[in-house]
């Protein structure tokens, strides 16, 4: 069907990006397809300890998923979105394929290996989701293709990760956030992903900030220099959310506490972790 | 091509009553309970998926009723602030709003009160932070929150205890 509609048609899943861009008329499709009362395709499935969501799993299915809440990161970021009433329609699949820059599930899942399932008349394809995502909102899908599934590695034993996003309110994108998730050994860190969002055109993978932990063992000064590199990776924008120094400041805070929280948890330290908003 | 569709009928319930309609595919669930249903204690605050003032429960799970079209909502009950009375009978919900002073203006309360209600309908016990995150989707411009959780709360005991 989307073939012969042609590029301009666009899919509705959660609706909750697309329809606020069509009342401001950024978006103008020139037909909806709504993919909501296609059955089958809102699912958890666990599987070689790693989570396979359907695309169109809402946020609130995800937040209230005793499976998903087993990588803690997931439930940060799904517990966070927007407000209850966001959470109750909006999609993971529908987040990825929006590529909005401010977007919580890239940011999240960045730090993960994921790999995104795509659909399209010429059979599925596979797409890591560091490929996936080309720009701000734009991503590798042809117009004839659709998100099927968010396929999520399982974290290795030792491994903690939080996501921390602070917004001026709950309904709102936030200003900045950050996922981490490290891999440790004791003191040491044996691995170490590190994701900005909200502070580039699309999420960034804060590579320096990443190798000033790796191998390392993780103290003050490991800590602070990570917290540097992660300033110096962010590339905001000035908006009406906050100046570029103000997130560039806000997101090295983000990042130091989410790495403090990401050790407790590769502790084992069950630690209850939100977004921030007053 | 496919055609372009003209009006679509759809068959849904609201506050417990069938309801067969044809709607535009481009009409909202708001212009649809407000306009066709006439059910006008459903408001339009922002119009931008922001302020909750458009609240209903779909499946008794709290939606945002302009960022919804009126045509998915066929199969599905909906509830609206009209259909927590019954029988004459303020909800305790609502009552509690009255006695607690959980309103100034109004216009933000309907959508607040089907907030509480998936609240309430979920979680027989909720916590004050619970509490809060339920309605951190439901914007209050006359800043009563202090007395709106006060209500969320006061609704809760009464329902236990009926």
């Amino acid at each position: 069907m989307l073939s012969e509609l042609g590029d301009d048609a666009k899919l509705l899943a959660g609706g909750q990006s697309l329809i606020p861009l069509m009342k401001l008329r950024f978006a103008n499709p020139s037909h909806l397809v709504d993919l909501n009362f296609i059955s089958a395709t809102s699912y958890i499935k666990e599987e070689n300890g790693g989570l396979r969501f359907g695309a169109l799993t809402r946020h609130a299915e995800i937040e209230a998923s005793p499976a998903a809440a087993t990588i803690p990161i997931l439930h940060d970021c799904a517990a966070g979105i927007a407000d209850v009433q966001v959470r109750n329609r909006g999609t993971i699949g529908g987040s990825l394929a929006e590529a909005d820059p401010s977007g919580d599930w890239a940011t999240v899942l960045m730090t993960l290996q994921t790999e995104v399932r795509c659909l399209g008349t010429n059979g599925s394809r596979t797409v890591p989701l560091a490929d996936f995502i080309k720009d701000a909102y734009t991503t590798v899908l042809a117009y004839d293709e659709l998100v099927s599934e968010v396929e999520v590695k399982a974290p290795p034993k030792g491994s903690g990760g939080a996501y921390l996003a602070f917004k001026r309110s709950a309904p709102v994108y936030p200003t900045a956030s950050a996922a981490v998730q490290l891999t440790m050994d004791g003191d040491v860190c044996k691995d170490a992903a590190i994701t900005l969002g909200c502070v580039g055109l699309t999420a960034i993978k804060a590579k320096a900030a990443e190798a000033a932990l790796r191998g390392q063992r993780i103290n003050d000064k490991a800590i602070t220099s990570a917290m540097e590199a992660a300033r110096a990776a962010a590339d905001p924008q000035s908006d009406m959310r906050g100046s570029a120094d103000y997130k560039r400041t806000l997101v090295g805070a983000l990042v130091k506490r989410a790495i403090d929280l990401a050790i407790r948890r590769a502790r084992g330290e069950q630690v209850e972790v939100s977004h921030i908003y007053a | 091509m496919p055609e372009i569709i003209g009006k679509v009928p759809i068959k849904l319930k609201v506050n417990g009553k069938p309801i067969s309609v044809t709607v535009e595919p481009r009409m909202l669930l708001v212009e649809l309970l407000r306009e066709e249903l006439d059910l006008t204690g459903t408001h339009v605050g922002c119009d931008t998926t922001y302020c909750g003032a458009c609240t209903v429960l779909m499946n008794g799970a709290a939606v945002k009723s302009c960022t919804m079209f009126a045509v998915q909502t066929d199969g599905t009950e909906i509830t609206t602030v009209e259909g927590l009375e019954k029988d004459g009978q303020l909800h305790a919900i609502q009552k509690a709003f009255g006695d607690s002073y959980g309103l100034q203006c109004g216009y933000c309360t309907p959508g607040l009160m089907l907030s509480a209600l998936q609240l309430l309908s979920r979680n027989k016990q909720p916590s004050e932070k619970e509490i809060r995150k339920a309605i951190a989707g439901n914007t209050c411009r006359c800043t009563g929150y202090q007395n709106i959780f006060k209500a969320i709360q006061l609704a809760a005991q009464n329902m236990k205890r009926a």
